[in-house]
């Protein structure tokens, strides 16, 4: 798998950058942004792995994952608007009426 | 070049499937082109019709399904491979229709909230304005909420018949993202309900996250989507093990979020508590259902053969679970959260029953397999929650639901027969003797003793002894305590016939497969494996 192996490492490192970004940062929108940061890593490794396979299977996915990632755009900035509209902040750290 | 066949759709086998999403593009249609005020009973009654269809359609594929590998199994794989439609798929497809048909009937109840419905008049009005007020004076909204509904079902339906991990990813995404717009739209408590929803959507898409990437590298060692390839590959033992092991650690991030384990659990009693309560029972029911399905083909479907590797990671989810859902019901103050907690404890218990022998080949003759016991336990856990939430939606007060314990004292007293039924389901939950609850714990336990996994099997005695503490501490809250000072005492508000219905079959079902388990069982050993 030397060809791909780049391509693999890449993305496990766009990955944990998504992972890590979503645990620190406190910005909804960048929270948001990190999730989409973790698709897209997992888009390039099924493209990357699709090559390596000499198959299409990956590609394709990568097609479904992308689509999906849209609807949840759609449906994550209506909910993080919402919020901010109500409370002026799109802050994970103020939406905090529910505890333990 | 091959010459291009058209794919072709195994419609006899897949029409309940394409009844609820279908109707669900109508109710799209209807809330563009139906009258304001005549929206509600259309949508409602196409909703609740489009899932009685469905169930009907159910039972029939599944009486029709073909029996294949010499009586192990029924059923096919359709649409090019992406979809199983076997026993355990269509059983499961059964009790996700039934509970959604019990939650379409609480999303239709109106008489305890007044006249209007429990969602949001319109969602965009900001709380406390003006525009909130004339919403609600206009007596507007949201019919959406059943379209929506049917569209989660949908994914529901797809996400444990998938053998292909691009369609369980596809299914998991489609019954996730209507759940997420759901949480949100309460009509009460409105700030509450909007931070479930955020905390719900942006966990889950960070478990999504997990999933998609855990999907490539198990796509990178098999070389293939299909569930039955990977488990080909796994038994020839080509590819990096490595790649194949990181990949099913994250897609099980992924799954284990789904259905609220431990250490993934953290939204659930947030999302539990702020959404609508009729949301509620139903992602708390279909959503585990679902999950649970897809969980269980994905582990046995494709890792069966695999299972030195992930089981040691079961078992500790399965005992954390356990443990910390039990012991943390017991701080609690509210009603929703004290049984969110307690689904996690019951996720806890199911994953003990996912660590039981799987092939049907190594059982003993009166001896039931992994999967049945899972399945039913399902049926036990869910008939019990969503009566319970079902009961906690009429429970109320000058300012709504009344869920704080301190309002539900001496509860027994001004109203013995709901709280009878409560006291009677949360006992199945603590898995009491003659109850459903009891035949399923007995159930995972012991097909988890048969496969050696003893030690999960006493942390799982010892969190149902705790478990047994809290629900019974609440039923002599609401029997031998007298109203708290200063609270006001919760009275119940009487429902219509819709939400009534849904208390009254969950409790006698409770009760049928506590008494009579029998048939049920029969019907799991008749639905057989999953197919490959």
């Amino acid at each position: 798998m030397d060809s791909v192996t780049p391509f693999v490492v890449l993305s496990a490192i766009l990955f944990s950058i998504g992972a890590v970004g979503v645990l620190i940062r406190r910005n909804a929108i960048v929270v948001f942004m990190c999730v989409e940061l973790m698709l897209n890593a997992g888009n390039l490794a099924l493209v990357a792995f699709a090559y390596h396979h000499g198959g299409l299977d990956g590609q394709v996915a990568a097609f479904f994952v992308m689509v999906v990632a849209a609807a949840e755009v759609v449906i994550g900035l209506a909910i993080i608007m919402t919020i901010f509209r109500t409370r002026h902040s799109a802050s994970v750290d103020d939406a905090s009426l529910l505890k333990w | 070049m091959e010459p291009f066949s058209a794919p072709g759709l195994e419609y006899a086998e897949l029409w309940p499937l394409m009844v609820v999403l279908g109707v669900a593009l109508v109710g799209i249609l209807v809330e563009a082109f139906v009258p304001r005020e005549r929206r509600f009973v259309t949508q409602a009654v196409l909703a609740i019709g489009a899932l009685g269809v469905a169930l009907v359609g159910t039972v029939v594929v599944g009486v029709r399904l073909q029996v294949v590998a010499d009586g192990a199994a029924r059923g096919l794989i359709t649409s090019q491979g992406s979809l199983a439609v076997d026993g355990p798929s269509v059983f499961l497809w059964g009790l996700t229709l039934v509970f959604a048909l019990a939650g379409a009937m609480l999303f239709a109840e109106r008489r305890v909230h007044a006249g209007v419905s429990v969602f949001a008049g319109q969602a965009a009005a900001l709380p406390g304005t003006a525009a909130e007020r004339d919403a609600s004076s206009r007596g507007l909204e949201h019919t959406e909420v059943y379209p929506l509904m049917l569209f989660a079902v949908g994914g529901m339906m797809l996400f444990p018949a998938s053998s292909d991990l691009l369609m369980m990813f596809v299914a998991l995404e489609v019954l996730s993202l209507p759940l997420y717009i759901l949480c949100g739209l309460a009509r009460r408590r409105r700030l509450l309900s909007q931070e479930a929803a955020l905390k719900y959507f942006l966990l889950g898409a960070f478990s999504s996250g997990f999933f998609v990437y855990g999907m490539a590298l198990v796509y990178g060692y098999a070389g293939s989507m299909d569930l039955a390839a990977i488990s080909e590959a796994i038994n020839s033992d080509i590819g990096n093990h490595d790649l194949l092991l990181l990949g099913v650690g994250l897609m099980s991030v992924g799954l284990l979020f789904k259905v609220g384990a431990v250490p993934f659990h953290a939204w659930t009693p947030d999302v539990y508590q702020g959404a609508p309560t009729a949301v509620t029972a139903f992602m708390a029911a279909c959503t585990k259902i679902a999950a649970f399905g897809a969980l269980l083909r994905l582990f046995y479907v494709a890792l069966g053969d695999d299972r030195w590797s992930w089981q040691p990671m079961i078992w500790v989810v399965a005992i954390l679970t356990m443990l910390l859902g039990s012991a943390l019901a017991i701080v609690q103050t509210d009603v929703k959260r004290m049984l969110a907690y307690s689904a996690i404890a019951h996720t806890g218990f199911l994953l003990t029953g996912l660590l039981g022998v799987q092939a049907p080949a190594d059982l003993g003759p009166s001896e039931i397999s992994s999967l049945q016991a899972v399945l039913f336990y399902l049926a036990a856990y869910s008939l019990a929650t969503v009566g319970g939430f079902a009961i906690v939606t009429v429970v109320r007060d000058a300012g709504g639901e009344a869920t704080r314990f301190a309002s539900w004292a001496g509860l027994g007293k001004r109203a013995p027969v709901l709280a009878g039924v409560f006291g009677f389901l949360l006992l199945s939950m603590a898995g009491i003797p003659l109850t459903a609850g009891f035949v399923g714990k007995w159930a995972v336990f012991e097909v988890a003793l048969a496969a050696g996994a003893w030690p999960v099997v006493l942390v799982a005695i010892a969190a149902s002894v705790v478990a047994v503490f809290f629900y019974v501490r609440f039923i002599w809250l609401m029997f031998f305590t007298d109203p708290v000072d200063g609270v006001e005492p919760a009275a119940v508000t009487v429902p219509s016939p819709l939400t009534s219905l849904v208390i009254g079959v969950c409790a006698l079902g409770t009760v049928l497969l506590g008494v009579l388990p029998g048939p049920v069982l029969a019907l799991l050993a008749d639905a057989g494996s999953f197919i490959r």
